[in-house]
Parts: structure tokens; C-alpha cells; sequence
């Protein structure tokens, strides 16, 4: 009984009050800031990227290729190359998440999500999603736990992982879909009710990530369907998911 | 000589690997399993013509390993199964039939192991595999997955059940397999750091160590004593994060909500601190081949020990907490038992082989890293059910935040991080293991003519385990099932690679 009361007492406040202001810690790796005038276009950076997302003629990382390692920053001789802690990298297109010298990621944010009025309308106040977990390593499956835990608890913005597709109004893949997954990934798709939205989370299912070549995976999915929402990360932090889907939101 | 003794991070030469027929190394093992020692990794490397197949015994009270080999010409598809007389080996030879088309004869069941993209018969297909059936009048399946129902791999567990009872449970799995042994052999094998990080992202510290001693050892590299110690803690941190995400499953599947989000929040201090180290929660891009790419500076070691001294102190009270309830005791005791001998025959390793009894750890049976400096001492408890495995969660998280905490206090003095590569060794092979948050991770490389890898093999503990969460449920019923499955907490993607 006391001890049951001295565990409410220590585990005190955990929720970030304010999820949009939150910071990540400076160590973290999310949007990269480019610096094509330093870059002497010497490759290094495109010789250690293991998922080859660094392009150099002029300089640009494809941040759904990205898997945010930070091997490029090391090897480049002149930093051209910096990650920064800024962590809203979500997009709805898939061209969006290439970025070069120019952008900002204050306006990148801006612009990358359209917020839509009908998905505002339909999904604003509650949206109850499904995961397919489909050759991921696990590391985004945890993260998309933690967005539910107390820290993070997305579901006072309505946002819930509900235990079955009919219950649904969209799923969340992430992996980079092997081939032996590939059916049940669909199958789930089509249990969900329409309208229905899809939701990338993380590089290997964005992309392939460090997977992409490997002939053991199936991506004919990502040519049949479209996807209404991108968001890099390897694996994606829970500040950057629930941050995508509320400016998904429109909220 | 019919074995080459080598030991854990120890490259030997391939030409010092005797050759046997296949029936000879067959009694040979028999013969040494029967005198204490264990499997720990049997595979088949293809040759221009044949195939060669490797046996890695281990003999963990003296410390050693030993190796051997057979080969089979082209066209020979068959060999005595050993199954039989050993059970340990009944994955391993499953997989070996998978990827190689080299029937043991007499195996008891030869199931696919992932349905693996290289397999030898690509006829075999996921959907159509014939499922065990039990047939009777109360008789009923219980189909679930590879979907589930929260935010877990994707893997299917057929219940065949009476009544509520558990009669048989088969699990299916390679839903997650991305091809992952095959990569490593396809270009240079110093790129695959994060290949190995996107294993098990929750073991990535784990494999990304085994990987990189790996390399160490055959390429002759010293790494420095700071970063070694860095590597140990991080190992250390990745263990602690694992157990309370566990227990944080484990009190929720029980009704225990404070339990579970205390777990859950504690949890994320641990993880928080691998951030505050490297920049990812999971601990990527911290271990490379030759050291580590972060250092631990004062400021940071200091904010590091006031974390963990609070956790520790987290997990002491919630620890005395949960296991003083009754409510979670009458569901955690007695349930899912598989006894020792059962886990012995079956060779589980890991937390869930010590919570049977075995005194089965890496850290000290074969020792690496600071581990040789500063030895980790076994925990063991003997009942096998979930109160032993979720005990132990308790006990070792406590003991490893005692070790971190010890750690930190005394890091070696700065040196070299990072050391230079080297030239790998031709013609060799090496064997390193881990001792992961859920058990020994076995990496095997086998370099060619130029320093080559052309063969690199992966064992993770879940393959030895899943098995014994399958005999855990016999006889339980149902809904024990997820406690069961909670208190092993098996990775899908280690398993299916």
C-alpha cells in the first residue's frame, strides 16, 4: 500500500506539456544543414553513405534515403555537411524530402505538409490508425509505442493505434516491406474502411533505407498505392511522428 | 586432431579446421555434446562445387571453442540427422536443410526456419505450409498474427487447444526476412556497420559490437581501454532499456496500469541517455569497427551517473512494489514452466535459460570487452516460469545499473576513440559473441584468398528461444499466452534476419 503510494509520488510529471515547442537534445541527428559553397565535391560523403542518400553535384540529401548515422558529417573534411536537433521532417510528397542548401527547415515544415481541408474535417478530432510492421528492425515499432506512453501520450490530441483494421481509418507501415510480408500489408490495407490514409514511418519503408537493394523485399505496394504522409528517421523520434500527423491534421 | 580450438574474438586459420566426412563429424559431436558442450553455430558455406559445413561447439567452464567441418560433394543431398541424439541441434539443421537443399535424414520435423529468400527450394511458400493438426471432438485452432494487435512484428502463432487448454502451439515465422547474411558478403564488409544496427534495432548496440570485435580481431586492431569501456556501458544501457520495456508489457498484460507506465517511463530515462551519448535513442552510429565514434566527457559522465543513481532508485521501488503483489504474483507464478532440463535439451540461452536454471552469460563464460577487466557475475533462478523471467529482468537490470554506475565512476583515461582500420586476414575465421539483453549473439566470418568476407553468418539468442516460449504454453491456457510471450520477449527480426 505505501510502496503503491510512493510510486505515484516519484513518478511525478512525465508528460511534455507542449509537444510543438518540445526540443530534442542538441546531439541528435535530424534536419541536415548543407553548405554547397565549402563543398569541394571530393565523394567522401557519398562513399560512406550506407543507403546512398548524399548527392554531390550539388549538394543534397534525400532525407528518405537518410538514415540519419552521421557518417557523412564525419567524413566531410570541410563541414558542409551538419545535422541539426530540428526534428519536424515530415512530408506529403516524396520529392519534398530531398533537400539542398537552400532550404530552411522552418519553412521546410511549412511547406512540406499541405494541411487538406477534408482530412481536417474527416480525421481533425480522432484519428485511430493501424501498424504493419512489415521487416522493420524494431526500432520504430518501439518509437511508435512510446508516442502513446506517458511522455509523449499522443492520444490527448485524439491520435490512437487501435488493435484491428476495421476499427481504423488508416495505417502506419513501417519496415521496408519483405517480400514475405508483402501480402499482409495489403490485405490489412484493404480491411480498412474508406477513406483511408497511409502513413510511411521511417526510412526503410519510405525508401528501402540500407535494405533497398536487397532481392528479398517486395515494394510493388508503394507503385499501387499513394502515400498521404512521409516521415523520415531511422528510427523516427516520437516528437517528429506526433508533430507530423497534427500538422497532417491541420492542427 | 578432430577440433581447432579457438576462443570468443580469436581468428584462426581456415586451413587449421580439420575436414571430416559428414558421418564422422556427426559421432564427433555427438561425442562432445554428450560431455558438456553446446552448439553455437552450424552453418553451410557454398564451395565452386559442394558445400562445407562448419560446427562451432561451445565448451563454456574452460572458455574455449571448437571448430570443425565436413564437406559434401556436389550431389550429395543427404547426411545422418543428429536431431535425435542431440535436440539442440534441430534448428540449426533445419536451416542448414533450408538454405542448402542437404537433407538430415531422421530429423523429427523438417519445417522451413524463415522461408529465407536464398532458400534452396523456392517452391516452398509461406501460405501454403500444412500446420500441425490435432483433431478431436473439443478440438479448436486459435489463429494469430503475423498482424497483431499492438505495435509488434509481425510473426503467426497457431494454438491448438482444448477447451481453453493449450495443447501445441506452432510458431510460424519469416515474416521479417530482408536477406540480411547474403548482404554482408556483397562488397565491403567495413560499410556494414549499419546493415548490423538494422538487424534488432533494440539490439543494435549488441550486434554492432560482435560486428566490430569481429573485425577487430581478424584485422589485428587494438581498440583503446576508454573505448572499450564506452562500448561496455552502452551494452550495459541497451540491457537495462530491454528488461523495463518488458516489464512495462508484462505489468500491462496483467491489469497493472501504475506498473506499466512506471516501467515505461523509466524506460525512457535509459534510452534518453544513450541520446545524450551518441544522438540516437537505440545507440546508433556509436560502436564502429575500431572503437567508438563519441566520447563520454566529464560533464556528460557526471549528468550520466545522476540519471542512472535515479533509475536505479526507480527500479528499487517499483521492483519491491510489483513483486509484494499479490495480483501480479498469482498470475506470474507457476505459469509457463519450462524446467531446466527441458531448456538444457533444447539449448535456450540468455535471461530466459538463466530464469531456468542455466548458468549460461557470455559476459562471463566467454568474457569481451571490459568484461575481461571487470567481470560480471552469473544470476541464475530455478523455477522457469514468468515470475523467474520477469525476476530476473529486476535483478540483472539492478545489476547492470550497479556495474554502469561503478563504470562511470572509474572510466579509463581518455586515449584514441577511433583506431585506423587494417588489412583483414586471409583465409581465416573468426567467431565473436555478445552477451545481448536477451542472450548470446553468435557472428561468424570467413574471409577468402584477399581478406574477403565471403561468408558472414549471424545467430541471434531468439533463435535458440523461440522454441521454449512454444513448451512454455503446453497445458497453459490461452490467455496466459501473452504473459508467456512478454516474460520471453523475443525479437521477429533477429530470428528472421
Amino acid at each position: 500500500m505505501f510502496d503503491a503510494i510512493k510510486v505515484r509520488i516519484k513518478q511525478g510529471k512525465q508528460y511534455i506539456s507542449d509537444v510543438k515547442r518540445a526540443e530534442i537534445n542538441p546531439k541528435f541527428r535530424g534536419f541536415p544543414k548543407l553548405d554547397d559553397k565549402t563543398c569541394t565535391r571530393c565523394d567522401n560523403c557519398a562513399g560512406v553513405c550506407p543507403s546512398g542518400a548524399v548527392t554531390v553535384n550539388t549538394l543534397k540529401i534525400d532525407m528518405g534515403k537518410c538514415t540519419f548515422c552521421g557518417d557523412c558529417q564525419r567524413a566531410c573534411p570541410n563541414q558542409s555537411i551538419q545535422f541539426t536537433n530540428f526534428h519536424k521532417l515530415s512530408a506529403d510528397r516524396r520529392e519534398a524530402l530531398i533537400v539542398n542548401e537552400n532550404t530552411d527547415p522552418n519553412q521546410y515544415t511549412v511547406d512540406a505538409v499541405q494541411s487538406r481541408h477534408e482530412i481536417k474535417r474527416l480525421f481533425g478530432r480522432s484519428l485511430k490508425l493501424r501498424s504493419v510492421s512489415a521487416g522493420g528492425c524494431n526500432g520504430c515499432e518501439l518509437e511508435l509505442n512510446a508516442c502513446s506512453n506517458v511522455n509523449f501520450d499522443m492520444t490527448r490530441f485524439g491520435i490512437e493505434i487501435v488493435a484491428s483494421p476495421r476499427h481504423a481509418d488508416g495505417i502506419v507501415i513501417t519496415g521496408p516491406v519483405s517480400e514475405n510480408m508483402a501480402y499482409a500489408l495489403e490485405d490489412t490495407l484493404l480491411a480498412v474502411p474508406s477513406p483511408r490514409i497511409i502513413i510511411a514511418m521511417g526510412t526503410c519503408a519510405i525508401s528501402g533505407g540500407v535494405f533497398q537493394n536487397s532481392p528479398a523485399l517486395n515494394r510493388k505496394f508503394f507503385d499501387k498505392y499513394k502515400i498521404d504522409l512521409y516521415v523520415p528517421g531511422c528510427p523516427v523520434h516520437p516528437l517528429t511522428f506526433v508533430n507530423g500527423i497534427l500538422r497532417f491534421l491541420g492542427r | 586432431m578432430s577440433w581447432a580450438v579457438t576462443g570468443n574474438n580469436q581468428t584462426i586459420e581456415l586451413a587449421s579446421i580439420p575436414v571430416k566426412t559428414p558421418a564422422e563429424l556427426c559421432t564427433e559431436f555427438i561425442e562432445q555434446c554428450r560431455r558438456g558442450a553446446r552448439p553455437v553455430a552450424f552453418f553451410g558455406h557454398k564451395l565452386s562445387s559442394g558445400v562445407r559445413l562448419f560446427v562451432i561447439l561451445a565448451n563454456d567452464p574452460r572458455s574455449e571453442l571448437m571448430a570443425s567441418s565436413a564437406t559434401f560433394a556436389e550431389g550429395e543431398k543427404s547426411y545422418p540427422s543428429i536431431t535425435g541424439e542431440i535436440p539442440a541441434f534441430h534448428l540449426f539443421e533445419r536451416e542448414f536443410y533450408e538454405e542448402t537443399g542437404i537433407r538430415p535424414e531422421g530429423h523429427p520435423w523438417l519445417k522451413p526456419v524463415r522461408f529465407s529468400h536464398n532458400r534452396a527450394d523456392r517452391s516452398a511458400k509461406m501460405a501454403d505450409y500444412p500446420f500441425f493438426k490435432v483433431e478431436g471432438e473439443s478440438v479448436h485452432e486459435v489463429g494469430v498474427g503475423p498482424v497483431h494487435a499492438g505495435v509488434i512484428e509481425p510473426g503467426h502463432f497457431r494454438f491448438m487447444c482444448s477447451g481453453e487448454k493449450v495443447h501445441h502451439l506452432e510458431i510460424h515465422l519469416g515474416y521479417q526476412h530482408r536477406g540480411i547474411e547474403p548482404a554482408m558478403a556483397d562488397g565491403s564488409i567495413w560499410k556494414k556497420s549499419k546493415l548490423v544496427e538494422s538487424i534488432a534495432g533494440d539490439s543494435a548496440i549488441a550486434n554492432s559490437l560482435a560486428y566490430s570485435s569481429l573485425l577487430e580481431s581478424t584485422a589485428g586492431i587494438e581498440v583503446s581501454a576508454r573505448a572499450t569501456a564506452i562500448r561496455t556501458l552502452a551494452l550495459e544501457l541497451e540491457r537495462v532499456a530491454l528488461h523495463m520495456s518488458s516489464m512495462s508489457g508484462l505489468c500491462g498484460d496483467v491489469g497493472d496500469l501504475t506498473g506499466s507506465t512506471f516501467f515505461g517511463a523509466t524506460r525512457t530515462y535509459v534510452i534518453n541517455s544513450l541520446l545524450d551519448i551518441c544522438g540516437s535513442r537505440f545507440g546508433y552510429s556509436l560502436i564502429r569497427p575500431g572503437g567508438v565514434n563519441f566520447n563520454i566527457d566529464a560533464e556528460l559522465s557526471a549528468k550520466l551517473l545522476k540519471t542512472l543513481e535515479m533509475v536505479r532508485e526507480r527500479v528499487f521501488l517499483i521492483g519491491e512494489r510489483t513483486f509484494n503483489m499479490p495480483g501480479v504474483l498469482s498470475r506470474f507464478q507457476h505459469t509457463g514452466i519450462v524446467d531446466g532440463k527441458t531448456a538444457e535439451q533444447i539449448n535456450m540461452v540468455g535471461i530466459t535459460a538463466r530464469a531456468s536454471g542455466l548458468k549460461r552469460d557470455i559476459r562471463a563464460d566467454h568474457p569481451f570487452g571490459f568484461y575481461r577487466l571487470y567481470p560480471a557475475y552469473k544470476l541464475t533462478l530455478d523455477s522457469g516460469d514468468v515470475f523467474a523471467r520477469a525476476y530476473m529482468r529486476y535483478l540483472e537490470s539492478k545489476r547492470s545499473l550497479g556495474y554502469m554506475i561503478d563504470l562511470l565512476s572509474g572510466l579509463p583515461p581518455g586515449g584514441q576513440l577511433l583506431a585506423e582500420r587494417g588489412s583483414l586476414k586471409p583465409d581465416s575465421m573468426t567467431v565473436s559473441m555478445v552477451e545481448g539483453p536477451r542472450g548470446e549473439l553468435v557472428h561468424v566470418m570467413i574471409t577468402g584468398a584477399n581478406g574477403e568476407a565471403v561468408r558472414y553468418k549471424f545467430k541471434d539468442p531468439s533463435f535458440n528461444n523461440w522454441f521454449g516460449l512454444a513448451l512454455a504454453v503446453r497445458g497453459e491456457g490461452v490467455s496466459d499466452f501473452p504473459i508467456c510471450n512478454k516474460s520471453f520477449d523475443l525479437s521477429y527480426c533477429g530470428y528472421d534476419l
